[in-house]
Protein backbone atom coordinates (compact mmCIF):
# COMPACT_ATOMS: atom_id res chain seq x y z
CA UNK A 1 0.00 0.00 0.00
CA UNK A 2 2.88 2.50 1.00
CA UNK A 3 4.40 2.30 -2.28
CA UNK A 4 1.34 2.76 -4.28
CA UNK A 5 0.82 5.73 -2.06
CA UNK A 6 4.10 6.90 -3.55
CA UNK A 7 3.55 6.31 -7.10
CA UNK A 8 0.46 8.10 -6.91
CA UNK A 9 1.81 11.27 -5.07
CA UNK A 10 4.82 11.36 -7.48
CA UNK A 11 1.92 11.22 -10.71
CA UNK A 12 0.11 14.06 -9.31
CA UNK A 13 3.57 15.84 -8.57
CA UNK A 14 4.16 15.03 -12.54
CA UNK A 15 0.83 16.55 -13.44
CA UNK A 16 1.77 19.78 -11.41
CA UNK A 17 4.70 20.17 -13.18
CA UNK A 18 3.24 19.80 -16.57
CA UNK A 19 0.19 22.00 -15.79
CA UNK A 20 3.13 24.56 -14.55
CA UNK A 21 5.29 24.31 -17.75
CA UNK A 22 1.79 24.66 -20.04
CA UNK A 23 1.55 27.92 -17.83
CA UNK A 24 5.43 28.73 -18.32
CA UNK A 25 4.76 28.33 -21.93
CA UNK A 26 1.88 31.09 -22.51
CA UNK A 27 4.28 32.92 -20.27
CA UNK A 28 5.95 36.07 -21.45
CA UNK A 29 9.38 35.55 -20.47
CA UNK A 30 10.64 32.08 -18.58
CA UNK A 31 14.53 31.26 -18.44
CA UNK A 32 15.86 29.61 -21.20
CA UNK A 33 16.81 26.97 -19.05
CA UNK A 34 14.18 26.77 -17.46
CA UNK A 35 11.49 26.23 -20.19
CA UNK A 36 13.72 23.39 -21.77
CA UNK A 37 13.78 21.82 -18.89
CA UNK A 38 10.50 21.67 -18.66
CA UNK A 39 9.97 21.30 -22.15
CA UNK A 40 12.28 17.97 -21.80
CA UNK A 41 10.66 16.92 -18.89
CA UNK A 42 6.73 17.18 -20.44
CA UNK A 43 8.30 14.99 -23.40
CA UNK A 44 9.72 12.22 -21.45
CA UNK A 45 6.50 11.88 -19.26
CA UNK A 46 4.30 11.89 -22.42
CA UNK A 47 6.66 9.01 -23.54
CA UNK A 48 6.26 6.79 -19.89
CA UNK A 49 2.29 7.78 -20.02
CA UNK A 50 1.60 7.37 -23.36
CA UNK A 51 -1.97 6.81 -22.74
CA UNK A 52 -2.57 8.34 -19.08
CA UNK A 53 -3.70 11.54 -19.70
CA UNK A 54 -6.64 10.37 -22.06
CA UNK A 55 -8.07 7.48 -20.38
CA UNK A 56 -6.22 7.15 -16.68
CA UNK A 57 -6.45 10.50 -15.32
CA UNK A 58 -9.68 10.37 -13.89
CA UNK A 59 -9.18 6.89 -12.16
CA UNK A 60 -5.77 7.14 -11.03
CA UNK A 61 -6.86 10.38 -9.18
CA UNK A 62 -9.74 8.66 -7.50
CA UNK A 63 -6.94 6.07 -6.64
CA UNK A 64 -4.82 8.12 -5.59
CA UNK A 65 -7.53 9.85 -2.88
CA UNK A 66 -8.63 6.50 -2.00
CA UNK A 67 -4.75 5.66 -1.21
CA UNK A 68 -4.53 8.68 0.51
CA UNK A 69 -7.45 8.97 2.88
CA UNK A 70 -6.81 5.04 3.77
CA UNK A 71 -3.61 5.95 4.68
CA UNK A 72 -3.79 8.50 6.85
CA UNK A 73 -6.87 7.69 8.63
CA UNK A 74 -5.00 4.07 9.35
CA UNK A 75 -2.33 6.10 10.94
CA UNK A 76 -4.68 8.10 13.29
CA UNK A 77 -6.37 4.46 14.54
CA UNK A 78 -7.77 6.55 17.71
CA UNK A 79 -10.07 8.59 14.92
CA UNK A 80 -11.27 5.06 13.78
CA UNK A 81 -12.27 3.37 17.01
CA UNK A 82 -13.82 6.23 18.55
CA UNK A 83 -17.20 5.94 16.65
CA UNK A 84 -16.82 2.12 17.72
CA UNK A 85 -16.37 3.53 21.76
CA UNK A 86 -19.16 5.48 21.36
CA UNK A 87 -21.48 3.43 19.98
CA UNK A 88 -20.83 0.85 22.65
CA UNK A 89 -20.85 3.45 25.60
CA UNK A 90 -24.00 4.96 23.98
CA UNK A 91 -25.49 1.39 23.96
CA UNK A 92 -23.91 0.36 27.53
CA UNK A 93 -26.27 3.69 28.61
CA UNK A 94 -29.34 2.28 27.73
CA UNK A 95 -30.44 -0.70 29.59
CA UNK A 96 -28.80 1.95 32.85
CA UNK A 97 -31.43 4.51 31.77
CA UNK A 98 -34.35 1.64 31.12
CA UNK A 99 -34.39 -1.18 32.67
CA UNK A 100 -32.13 -4.07 32.15
CA UNK A 101 -35.18 -6.83 31.74
CA UNK A 102 -34.35 -8.58 29.10
CA UNK A 103 -37.90 -9.01 27.18
CA UNK A 104 -38.13 -5.30 27.37
CA UNK A 105 -35.05 -4.37 25.55
CA UNK A 106 -35.55 -7.18 23.15
CA UNK A 107 -38.35 -4.81 21.97
CA UNK A 108 -36.51 -1.98 21.64
CA UNK A 109 -33.02 -3.47 20.71
CA UNK A 110 -33.53 -2.78 16.87
CA UNK A 111 -34.40 0.64 16.93
CA UNK A 112 -31.47 1.29 19.94
CA UNK A 113 -29.09 -0.09 17.71
CA UNK A 114 -29.72 2.36 15.04
CA UNK A 115 -30.32 5.26 16.86
CA UNK A 116 -27.07 4.72 18.32
CA UNK A 117 -25.30 3.76 15.09
CA UNK A 118 -26.52 6.75 13.38
CA UNK A 119 -25.10 9.27 15.99
CA UNK A 120 -21.95 7.30 16.22
CA UNK A 121 -21.42 7.79 12.43
CA UNK A 122 -22.42 11.35 12.89
CA UNK A 123 -19.90 12.17 15.04
CA UNK A 124 -17.38 10.75 13.09
CA UNK A 125 -18.83 13.09 9.96
CA UNK A 126 -17.17 16.50 11.37
CA UNK A 127 -13.53 15.46 10.81
CA UNK A 128 -13.95 14.19 7.05
CA UNK A 129 -13.00 17.49 5.66
CA UNK A 130 -11.93 19.22 8.53
CA UNK A 131 -8.17 18.20 8.59
CA UNK A 132 -7.89 18.37 4.71
CA UNK A 133 -9.41 21.66 4.92
CA UNK A 134 -7.06 22.98 7.67
CA UNK A 135 -3.75 21.78 5.92
CA UNK A 136 -4.78 23.36 2.38
CA UNK A 137 -4.92 19.85 0.54
CA UNK A 138 -8.42 20.83 0.40
CA UNK A 139 -7.89 23.38 -1.76
CA UNK A 140 -5.73 21.48 -4.04
CA UNK A 141 -8.09 18.95 -4.42
CA UNK A 142 -10.47 21.65 -5.79
CA UNK A 143 -7.76 23.05 -7.79
CA UNK A 144 -7.43 19.66 -9.30
CA UNK A 145 -8.37 18.94 -12.98
CA UNK A 146 -10.40 16.02 -12.14
CA UNK A 147 -14.00 16.29 -11.65
CA UNK A 148 -14.21 17.32 -7.38
CA UNK A 149 -17.40 15.05 -7.15
CA UNK A 150 -15.35 11.71 -8.22
CA UNK A 151 -12.38 12.71 -5.28
CA UNK A 152 -15.19 13.79 -3.27
CA UNK A 153 -16.78 10.23 -3.35
CA UNK A 154 -13.64 8.56 -2.99
CA UNK A 155 -12.89 10.75 0.54
CA UNK A 156 -17.13 9.46 1.41
CA UNK A 157 -16.19 5.59 0.36
CA UNK A 158 -12.87 5.87 2.55
CA UNK A 159 -15.10 7.25 5.44
CA UNK A 160 -17.61 4.20 4.98
CA UNK A 161 -14.81 1.59 5.10
CA UNK A 162 -13.85 2.85 8.47
CA UNK A 163 -16.78 3.64 10.22
CA UNK A 164 -20.04 2.23 8.77
CA UNK A 165 -18.21 -0.93 8.03
CA UNK A 166 -16.52 -1.31 11.30
CA UNK A 167 -20.62 -0.20 12.76
CA UNK A 168 -22.17 -2.49 11.33
CA UNK A 169 -20.19 -5.58 12.13
CA UNK A 170 -19.81 -4.36 15.75
CA UNK A 171 -23.93 -4.07 16.19
CA UNK A 172 -24.31 -7.73 16.01
CA UNK A 173 -22.09 -8.10 19.22
CA UNK A 174 -24.17 -5.19 21.09
CA UNK A 175 -27.51 -6.90 19.78
CA UNK A 176 -26.35 -9.81 22.28
CA UNK A 177 -25.68 -7.63 24.89
CA UNK A 178 -29.62 -6.56 24.51
CA UNK A 179 -30.86 -9.81 24.08
CA UNK A 180 -32.18 -9.13 20.55
CA UNK A 181 -33.79 -12.01 18.93
CA UNK A 182 -31.89 -14.42 16.79
CA UNK A 183 -32.04 -14.72 13.10
CA UNK A 184 -32.19 -11.09 13.05
CA UNK A 185 -28.19 -10.60 13.92
CA UNK A 186 -27.61 -10.86 9.90
CA UNK A 187 -30.36 -8.29 8.65
CA UNK A 188 -28.88 -6.00 11.35
CA UNK A 189 -25.45 -6.01 10.10
CA UNK A 190 -26.40 -5.90 6.39
CA UNK A 191 -29.01 -2.87 6.80
CA UNK A 192 -26.45 -0.75 9.04
CA UNK A 193 -23.69 -1.54 5.79
CA UNK A 194 -26.55 -0.72 3.74
CA UNK A 195 -27.51 2.10 5.31
CA UNK A 196 -24.72 4.00 6.77
CA UNK A 197 -23.30 4.43 3.32
CA UNK A 198 -26.36 6.41 2.83
CA UNK A 199 -25.82 8.35 5.78
CA UNK A 200 -21.95 8.88 4.88
CA UNK A 201 -22.89 9.89 1.69
CA UNK A 202 -26.12 12.75 3.09
CA UNK A 203 -23.80 13.62 6.25
CA UNK A 204 -20.96 14.43 3.85
CA UNK A 205 -23.04 17.13 1.78
CA UNK A 206 -23.23 18.86 5.76
CA UNK A 207 -19.63 17.96 5.96
CA UNK A 208 -18.85 20.18 3.50
CA UNK A 209 -21.27 22.98 4.08
CA UNK A 210 -19.96 23.46 7.60
CA UNK A 211 -16.12 22.89 6.92
CA UNK A 212 -15.45 26.22 7.08
CA UNK A 213 -17.13 27.40 10.16
CA UNK A 214 -15.33 27.20 13.50
CA UNK A 215 -17.54 25.82 15.54
CA UNK A 216 -19.89 23.78 13.11
CA UNK A 217 -20.12 20.54 15.04
CA UNK A 218 -23.58 20.81 16.44
CA UNK A 219 -24.84 23.04 13.73
CA UNK A 220 -23.83 20.15 11.39
CA UNK A 221 -26.33 17.50 13.07
CA UNK A 222 -29.27 19.64 12.96
CA UNK A 223 -28.52 19.90 9.20
CA UNK A 224 -28.22 16.43 8.71
CA UNK A 225 -30.46 14.65 11.23
CA UNK A 226 -33.58 15.30 9.69
CA UNK A 227 -31.89 14.04 6.49
CA UNK A 228 -31.22 10.81 8.14
CA UNK A 229 -34.59 9.83 8.80
CA UNK A 230 -35.77 7.35 6.28
CA UNK A 231 -32.74 5.60 6.30
CA UNK A 232 -33.63 5.21 10.25
CA UNK A 233 -36.95 4.13 9.01
CA UNK A 234 -36.56 1.18 6.42
CA UNK A 235 -32.89 0.05 8.31
CA UNK A 236 -34.66 -0.53 11.92
CA UNK A 237 -37.61 -1.23 10.18
CA UNK A 238 -35.37 -4.40 8.60
CA UNK A 239 -34.44 -5.57 11.62
CA UNK A 240 -38.18 -5.48 13.54
CA UNK A 241 -39.33 -7.43 9.96
CA UNK A 242 -36.73 -10.20 10.37
CA UNK A 243 -37.30 -10.38 14.44
CA UNK A 244 -41.50 -10.58 13.20
CA UNK A 245 -40.16 -13.33 10.80
CA UNK A 246 -41.47 -10.98 7.75
CA UNK A 247 -39.75 -10.40 4.32
CA UNK A 248 -36.94 -8.25 4.82
CA UNK A 249 -36.03 -8.00 1.26
CA UNK A 250 -38.24 -5.42 0.72
CA UNK A 251 -36.38 -3.32 3.29
CA UNK A 252 -33.12 -4.10 2.06
CA UNK A 253 -34.54 -3.06 -1.40
CA UNK A 254 -35.38 0.26 -0.43
CA UNK A 255 -32.33 1.05 1.18
CA UNK A 256 -30.53 -0.10 -1.65
CA UNK A 257 -32.86 2.46 -3.47
CA UNK A 258 -31.92 5.21 -1.21
CA UNK A 259 -28.20 4.45 -1.58
CA UNK A 260 -28.13 4.47 -5.26
CA UNK A 261 -30.12 7.95 -5.41
CA UNK A 262 -27.55 9.33 -2.66
CA UNK A 263 -24.84 8.25 -5.05
CA UNK A 264 -26.38 9.47 -8.09
CA UNK A 265 -27.11 12.70 -6.50
CA UNK A 266 -24.84 13.73 -3.06
CA UNK A 267 -21.40 13.93 -5.15
CA UNK A 268 -22.55 17.24 -6.88
CA UNK A 269 -23.96 18.60 -3.84
CA UNK A 270 -20.98 17.63 -1.69
CA UNK A 271 -18.91 19.36 -4.31
CA UNK A 272 -20.71 22.11 -4.77
CA UNK A 273 -20.48 22.74 -0.67
CA UNK A 274 -16.90 22.21 -0.99
CA UNK A 275 -16.64 25.50 -3.15
CA UNK A 276 -19.24 27.67 -1.13
CA UNK A 277 -17.02 26.39 1.99
CA UNK A 278 -13.35 27.22 0.54
CA UNK A 279 -14.48 30.13 -1.27
CA UNK A 280 -15.83 32.55 1.62
CA UNK B 1 -38.23 36.77 -21.99
CA UNK B 2 -34.85 37.25 -20.87
CA UNK B 3 -34.85 41.05 -20.96
CA UNK B 4 -37.68 40.50 -18.28
CA UNK B 5 -35.61 37.82 -16.13
CA UNK B 6 -32.38 40.35 -16.73
CA UNK B 7 -34.89 43.16 -15.53
CA UNK B 8 -36.37 40.72 -12.20
CA UNK B 9 -32.61 40.38 -11.62
CA UNK B 10 -31.96 44.38 -11.01
CA UNK B 11 -33.17 45.04 -7.28
CA UNK B 12 -33.81 48.49 -8.40
CA UNK B 13 -36.45 47.16 -10.94
CA UNK B 14 -37.51 45.33 -8.87
CA UNK B 15 -38.24 47.13 -5.71
CA UNK B 16 -40.13 49.53 -7.86
CA UNK B 17 -42.40 46.61 -9.66
CA UNK B 18 -43.40 45.42 -6.20
CA UNK B 19 -43.94 48.65 -4.63
CA UNK B 20 -46.85 48.54 -6.99
CA UNK B 21 -48.22 44.82 -6.66
CA UNK B 22 -48.09 44.80 -2.81
CA UNK B 23 -51.14 46.66 -2.47
CA UNK B 24 -53.25 44.42 -4.60
CA UNK B 25 -51.53 41.51 -2.47
CA UNK B 26 -52.43 42.94 1.04
CA UNK B 27 -56.22 43.94 -0.46
CA UNK B 28 -56.71 40.24 -1.83
CA UNK B 29 -55.33 39.14 1.52
CA UNK B 30 -57.22 41.00 3.71
CA UNK B 31 -61.07 40.75 1.81
CA UNK B 32 -60.25 36.48 1.19
CA UNK B 33 -58.89 36.40 4.86
CA UNK B 34 -61.43 38.49 6.11
CA UNK B 35 -64.90 36.27 4.20
CA UNK B 36 -62.84 32.68 4.57
CA UNK B 37 -62.81 33.13 8.15
CA UNK B 38 -65.94 34.23 8.80
CA UNK B 39 -67.70 32.54 6.43
CA UNK B 40 -65.80 29.13 7.70
CA UNK B 41 -65.72 29.79 11.29
CA UNK B 42 -69.67 31.47 11.54
CA UNK B 43 -71.59 30.17 8.72
CA UNK B 44 -70.14 27.23 7.33
CA UNK B 45 -72.44 23.92 9.10
CA UNK B 46 -70.79 22.12 11.80
CA UNK B 47 -69.25 18.66 11.73
CA UNK B 48 -71.72 15.58 12.06
CA UNK B 49 -69.13 13.86 13.89
CA UNK B 50 -66.94 16.29 15.23
CA UNK B 51 -69.16 19.48 16.02
CA UNK B 52 -67.54 22.76 15.54
CA UNK B 53 -64.08 21.68 16.68
CA UNK B 54 -63.52 21.00 12.96
CA UNK B 55 -63.51 24.31 11.85
CA UNK B 56 -59.83 24.25 12.70
CA UNK B 57 -59.22 23.05 9.25
CA UNK B 58 -59.33 26.80 8.32
CA UNK B 59 -56.48 27.93 9.68
CA UNK B 60 -54.83 24.35 10.14
CA UNK B 61 -54.83 23.30 6.57
CA UNK B 62 -53.72 26.58 4.82
CA UNK B 63 -51.05 27.11 7.28
CA UNK B 64 -49.97 23.08 6.18
CA UNK B 65 -50.33 24.12 2.72
CA UNK B 66 -48.10 27.27 2.73
CA UNK B 67 -45.36 25.32 4.95
CA UNK B 68 -44.67 23.03 2.05
CA UNK B 69 -45.04 25.53 -0.96
CA UNK B 70 -42.71 27.80 1.30
CA UNK B 71 -40.13 25.32 1.27
CA UNK B 72 -40.31 24.70 -2.46
CA UNK B 73 -40.15 27.99 -3.73
CA UNK B 74 -37.32 28.60 -1.51
CA UNK B 75 -35.72 26.41 -2.97
CA UNK B 76 -36.67 27.32 -6.29
CA UNK B 77 -35.43 30.70 -5.40
CA UNK B 78 -32.02 29.22 -4.60
CA UNK B 79 -31.78 27.42 -7.86
CA UNK B 80 -32.83 30.47 -9.67
CA UNK B 81 -29.99 32.51 -7.38
CA UNK B 82 -27.27 29.66 -8.06
CA UNK B 83 -27.95 29.12 -11.79
CA UNK B 84 -28.23 32.57 -12.77
CA UNK B 85 -26.62 34.85 -10.13
CA UNK B 86 -29.66 36.64 -8.84
CA UNK B 87 -29.36 38.18 -6.19
CA UNK B 88 -33.37 39.00 -5.91
CA UNK B 89 -33.79 35.78 -5.98
CA UNK B 90 -31.31 34.98 -2.72
CA UNK B 91 -33.05 37.51 -0.78
CA UNK B 92 -36.34 36.62 -1.92
CA UNK B 93 -35.38 33.15 -0.14
CA UNK B 94 -33.78 34.81 3.11
CA UNK B 95 -37.44 36.28 3.96
CA UNK B 96 -39.30 33.36 3.31
CA UNK B 97 -37.64 31.13 5.95
CA UNK B 98 -39.15 32.68 8.75
CA UNK B 99 -41.91 32.99 7.20
CA UNK B 100 -42.23 29.68 6.42
CA UNK B 101 -40.82 27.94 9.95
CA UNK B 102 -44.01 30.46 11.30
CA UNK B 103 -46.30 28.42 9.24
CA UNK B 104 -44.84 24.88 10.52
CA UNK B 105 -45.19 26.29 13.91
CA UNK B 106 -49.10 27.34 13.04
CA UNK B 107 -49.88 24.17 11.50
CA UNK B 108 -48.59 21.97 14.08
CA UNK B 109 -50.06 23.78 17.52
CA UNK B 110 -53.56 23.68 15.14
CA UNK B 111 -52.84 20.40 14.90
CA UNK B 112 -52.07 19.49 18.74
CA UNK B 113 -54.89 21.44 19.19
CA UNK B 114 -57.22 20.06 17.12
CA UNK B 115 -55.79 16.21 18.74
CA UNK B 116 -57.21 16.95 21.69
CA UNK B 117 -61.17 16.54 20.90
CA UNK B 118 -60.11 14.30 18.31
CA UNK B 119 -58.12 12.14 19.47
CA UNK B 120 -58.22 13.02 23.52
CA UNK B 121 -54.57 14.07 23.55
CA UNK B 122 -52.19 16.78 22.92
CA UNK B 123 -49.49 14.71 20.33
CA UNK B 124 -49.92 11.76 18.21
CA UNK B 125 -47.00 10.20 16.48
CA UNK B 126 -49.53 10.69 13.58
CA UNK B 127 -47.38 10.92 9.73
CA UNK B 128 -48.59 13.68 8.98
CA UNK B 129 -47.70 15.62 12.16
CA UNK B 130 -44.35 13.98 12.60
CA UNK B 131 -43.39 14.77 8.48
CA UNK B 132 -44.62 18.31 9.73
CA UNK B 133 -42.52 18.31 12.51
CA UNK B 134 -39.35 17.08 10.43
CA UNK B 135 -40.33 20.08 7.88
CA UNK B 136 -39.55 22.40 10.99
CA UNK B 137 -36.61 20.72 11.57
CA UNK B 138 -35.44 20.99 7.90
CA UNK B 139 -36.41 25.24 7.74
CA UNK B 140 -34.52 25.33 11.24
CA UNK B 141 -31.54 23.70 9.51
CA UNK B 142 -31.53 26.58 6.46
CA UNK B 143 -32.07 29.68 9.04
CA UNK B 144 -28.84 28.29 11.21
CA UNK B 145 -26.59 27.27 8.40
CA UNK B 146 -27.28 31.10 6.88
CA UNK B 147 -26.85 33.05 9.99
CA UNK B 148 -23.31 30.85 10.80
CA UNK B 149 -21.58 32.14 7.88
CA UNK B 150 -19.76 35.78 8.31
CA UNK B 151 -19.43 36.14 4.71
CA UNK B 152 -23.02 36.86 2.84
CA UNK B 153 -22.33 35.54 -0.50
CA UNK B 154 -21.16 32.19 1.58
CA UNK B 155 -24.41 32.26 3.27
CA UNK B 156 -26.44 32.86 0.02
CA UNK B 157 -24.90 29.81 -1.55
CA UNK B 158 -24.77 27.55 1.04
CA UNK B 159 -28.25 28.11 2.05
CA UNK B 160 -29.49 27.74 -1.05
CA UNK B 161 -27.65 24.04 -1.74
CA UNK B 162 -28.83 23.34 1.80
CA UNK B 163 -32.61 24.13 0.45
CA UNK B 164 -32.32 22.14 -2.52
CA UNK B 165 -31.10 18.97 -0.81
CA UNK B 166 -34.02 19.43 1.63
CA UNK B 167 -36.66 19.74 -1.31
CA UNK B 168 -35.55 16.50 -2.74
CA UNK B 169 -35.64 14.74 -0.01
CA UNK B 170 -39.07 15.92 1.59
CA UNK B 171 -40.88 13.66 -0.74
CA UNK B 172 -38.74 10.88 0.35
CA UNK B 173 -39.24 11.77 4.07
CA UNK B 174 -42.96 12.20 3.45
CA UNK B 175 -43.80 8.75 1.90
CA UNK B 176 -41.31 7.09 4.49
CA UNK B 177 -42.65 8.54 7.12
CA UNK B 178 -46.68 7.45 5.99
CA UNK B 179 -45.03 4.15 5.60
CA UNK B 180 -43.62 3.84 9.14
CA UNK B 181 -47.58 4.79 10.95
CA UNK B 182 -49.48 2.14 8.23
CA UNK B 183 -47.04 -0.06 9.65
CA UNK B 184 -47.33 0.54 13.13
CA UNK B 185 -51.02 1.25 12.61
CA UNK B 186 -52.13 3.35 15.83
CA UNK B 187 -55.45 2.60 16.79
CA UNK B 188 -56.89 5.81 15.99
CA UNK B 189 -59.41 7.19 13.02
CA UNK B 190 -57.68 9.57 10.12
CA UNK B 191 -58.45 13.03 10.13
CA UNK B 192 -58.17 13.36 6.24
CA UNK B 193 -60.37 10.20 5.16
CA UNK B 194 -63.45 12.07 5.65
CA UNK B 195 -66.20 11.55 2.99
CA UNK B 196 -66.88 13.97 0.44
CA UNK B 197 -67.18 17.41 2.24
CA UNK B 198 -69.89 19.45 1.38
CA UNK B 199 -69.75 22.70 -0.67
CA UNK B 200 -70.50 25.13 2.40
CA UNK B 201 -67.60 23.31 4.18
CA UNK B 202 -65.05 23.38 1.24
CA UNK B 203 -65.78 26.64 -0.61
CA UNK B 204 -64.79 29.09 2.61
CA UNK B 205 -61.67 26.17 3.40
CA UNK B 206 -60.41 27.26 -0.89
CA UNK B 207 -60.84 30.92 0.21
CA UNK B 208 -58.67 30.65 3.21
CA UNK B 209 -55.89 28.93 1.13
CA UNK B 210 -55.99 31.42 -1.52
CA UNK B 211 -56.07 34.08 1.64
CA UNK B 212 -53.22 32.52 3.03
CA UNK B 213 -51.55 32.74 0.01
CA UNK B 214 -51.71 35.86 -1.00
CA UNK B 215 -50.82 37.32 2.51
CA UNK B 216 -47.40 35.14 2.01
CA UNK B 217 -47.12 36.92 -1.12
CA UNK B 218 -47.55 40.26 0.22
CA UNK B 219 -44.94 39.56 2.78
CA UNK B 220 -42.43 38.57 0.82
CA UNK B 221 -42.41 41.44 -1.28
CA UNK B 222 -42.39 43.50 1.55
CA UNK B 223 -40.14 41.64 3.17
CA UNK B 224 -37.44 41.47 0.57
CA UNK B 225 -38.64 45.41 -0.38
CA UNK B 226 -36.71 46.38 3.10
CA UNK B 227 -33.98 43.25 2.19
CA UNK B 228 -33.38 45.14 -1.26
CA UNK B 229 -32.82 48.33 1.09
CA UNK B 230 -30.51 46.47 3.79
CA UNK B 231 -28.24 45.17 1.06
CA UNK B 232 -28.11 47.80 -1.40
CA UNK B 233 -27.65 50.58 1.12
CA UNK B 234 -24.07 51.75 -0.50
CA UNK B 235 -25.58 52.02 -3.85
CA UNK B 236 -26.10 55.59 -5.72
CA UNK B 237 -30.18 54.82 -6.36
CA UNK B 238 -30.66 53.46 -2.39
CA UNK B 239 -28.86 56.80 -0.99
CA UNK B 240 -30.79 58.98 -3.64
CA UNK B 241 -34.15 57.52 -2.07
CA UNK B 242 -33.52 58.03 0.97
CA UNK B 243 -32.01 61.44 0.77
CA UNK B 244 -34.69 62.25 -1.60
CA UNK B 245 -37.14 61.06 0.90
CA UNK B 246 -35.29 62.96 4.03
CA UNK B 247 -35.46 66.17 1.75
CA UNK B 248 -39.23 65.70 1.12
CA UNK B 249 -39.85 65.46 5.31
CA UNK B 250 -37.73 68.34 5.51
CA UNK B 251 -39.39 70.49 2.89
CA UNK B 252 -42.69 69.42 4.85
CA UNK B 253 -41.48 70.07 7.82
CA UNK B 254 -40.61 73.34 6.73
CA UNK B 255 -43.67 74.50 4.97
Amino acid sequence: MHSTSHSASDSSSDGAARSASQRSAHGSSPSALESALQEAGAVKEAQAWPLLEHQGGLMLAVKATLVRDLTLLLRRRGEVLNPLVFFALVITLFPIAISPDPELLAVIAPGLLWVAALLAALLSLDSLFRSDYDDGSLEQLLLATQPLAALSLAKVAVHWLLTGLPLALMAPLLGIMLALPAGSYAVLALSLALGTASLSLIGAIGAALTVGLARGGVLLSLLILPLYIPVLIFGAGAVQAAILGDGVAAHLAILGALLAAALMLAPWAIAASLRISING
Amino acid sequence: MWAFIHKLGSPKWFYGISAKLQPWFWAAAALLLLVGSLWGLVFAPADYQQGNSFRIIYVHVPAAFLAQSIFISMAVSGLVFMVWKIKVADMAAAVMAPLGAAMTIVALFSGAVWGVPTWGTWWMWDARLTSMLILLFLYLGVIALRGAFSSRDSASRAASVLAMVGVINIPIIKYSVDWWYTLHQPASFTLTSRPTMPTEMWLPLVIMVLGFYSFFIALTLMRTRSEILRREASKRWVQDLVNGQTVHVQAEETR
